[in-house]
Parts: structure tokens; sequence; C-alpha cells
């Protein structure tokens, strides 16, 4: 009874004991390949007026109508367009 | 809407430095730091080229195959950007990058590298469009207020052109075509062949 006791006790030390060797992981882990960032909102996603000096008019969440905007604004990058 | 590009016509550059400049107003990049720079090729010979270089916002981007924490994105409009919380200022992209693209800034006063600092096509980064943080941290987010990045909009020859690839294409095309000479710097067939006709030639007798 007395032995059956004692290593009870010992068993009880031994996992208290080594509870305080267990290492769980302090990183993040990272993911190979895939981006872990924050997530980044779209541009066309904004209003058009949010930001000073913007004169550029597109719908917001409307991806075609800001690329239609962004493509004119090209143009100006043209001149044999621009001068004719 | 294809990728966003930068191509620089070497035909035209003057080496102004008008792009490092606005760059460096518009985003208000650390001393030390260069997103974009101009390059002269044959400095003093007759016939020098120079070419604006920055990040050319690869299709697949070395410095994200190799950098150890993933703190590179691509957006939809093919900019390359990265997270400045998780970089750990490294450097290995600097070391994959074709370009010298990256850039960092000394930290403390041990010269200690900082976290990486790059062009972002006047795209901001990872935080609230056009925020003090974001400004703080990636600059201007131009392309949210519907602009072009500023290096390409401030160059007074027109020599940078950046946005949609396909639309860079068409008016470099446009440009080499009508002034007939420039063309064997990348290739007729590639650059300026339209679909219709692949095989189109470049104009005889056509000097660089």
């Amino acid at each position: 009874m007395i032995s059956a006791c004692k290593l009870a006790v010992v068993a009880l030390v031994v996992t208290a004991g080594l509870a305080g060797c267990g290492e769980k992981e302090q990183v993040i882990v990272y993911q190979q390949g895939k981006y872990q960032g924050k997530p980044d909102t779209r541009p066309w996603e904004n209003e058009p007026g949010a930001s000073l000096y913007t004169t550029s008019k597109w719908t917001k969440g409307d991806k075609s109508s800001w690329e239609a905007v962004l493509k004119s604004r090209n143009q100006n990058q043209n001149e044999y367009t621009r001068a004719e | 809407m294809a990728r966003m590009k930068f191509l620089c016509d070497a035909e035209r550059c003057i080496e102004c430095n008008g792009c490092v400049t606005a760059c460096k107003q518009e985003n208000e990049v650390p001393w030390g730091v260069n997103r974009r720079r101009v390059v002269t090729l044959n400095d003093g010979v007759p016939g020098e080229k120079s070419i604006s270089v920055a990040c050319m916002h690869c299709s697949d981007a070395p410095c994200m195959a190799v950098c150890p924490v993933d703190c590179f994105y691509k957006t939809e409009e093919g900019v390359v950007l990265h997270d400045k919380d998780m970089c750990i200022g490294c450097g290995y992209c600097l070391y994959a990058c074709p370009f010298g693209a990256p850039q960092f800034p000394q930290a403390g006063a041990f010269g200690m590298r900082g976290k990486m600092d790059k062009c972002t096509f006047c795209a901001g980064g990872p935080e609230k469009d056009n925020s003090k943080e974001e400004f703080a941290k990636y600059g201007s987010n131009r392309l949210a207020q519907g602009k072009l990045p500023a290096c390409a909009e401030m160059c007074a020859t027109k020599a940078l052109i950046a946005g949609d690839g396909d639309v860079v294409a068409d008016i470099f095309r446009t440009r080499a075509t009508k002034r007939g000479k420039g063309a064997e710097v990348w290739g007729w067939g590639t650059a300026y062949g339209k679909p219709d006709n692949p095989q189109q030639q470049a104009p005889k007798g056509a000097k660089s």
C-alpha cells in the first residue's frame, strides 16, 4: 500500500517536473509561399473624392470605371495623341 | 487590366533625375534610400544612354520567392508590395533582385539595417488607403486616387512611362514606329509587332 502511494507521489512529481520541459511554438508558423501579412484594400474600393487633390472620377467599388480613369490618364503620356 | 509596368525609353531619357526627385518628394523617402535612380551607360562617351530604374514589379518576383517571412504580396493590378510590419530586414530580397530595388534605411545609432523599403508603384501598402499610417510606412497611394506613379507623370520628356502594360506598350509602339528608330533596343517583333502582324519588320535604314 505504501509502495503504491510512493509510486503515485513519484509519478506526480515526475509529471509535474517534466511539464516544465514542454515547449510551445513561440513564433509565427510561416507557410511557405503564402503571404503572411495584413490584407490590403483595392484602389477602386475608395471614394474618389476621399483624398486631397484628386480630380479623377470613378464609381466606388467598380473596377472597370477605375481602370478607365487610369487608361485615360495613361494617354497623357502619349504626346502623339495629345498633340493631334 | 493586365499588369502595371514601367518602361523607360533610353532614346528620350536625358538623365535629369526628375523622376528620382519626384519619387523622393511624393513619398517623403528617408535619407539614404533611393526607390528610383537613373543609371547611365557609357557615361561621358558620345552616344551615352540613360535609363531610370526602380522596382520592375516582376510578374514572377524573385524577392517574393526568397523572402523568409513571406511579407510580399502582389495586388490584382500586378504591383509587388510588402508588409513592413512583418519584414525582418534580412536583406535576402536585395540579393535576389536583379535591379537592386530593395533599399534599407539606417535604423539606430550603429548602422543597423532597417526594414526594407522599395518602389510601391505609388500604390501604398497594407494599411488603410491614403491614411497617415500608410503614408508613413509606404508613401503616397496615388493609384487609390486614380493617378499614376509620380515619377512617370513628372517625367519631362516622357521617357518613363507607367501604367497598364498593354497601354504602355501601345504608346511605345506608336512612338518607335513614328520616329523609326530605337526598335532594336527591345526587339521589333516582340515590342512593336501588332498581334495582327507579328512578323512585322523594322523600317529599312533606321538607325539608333
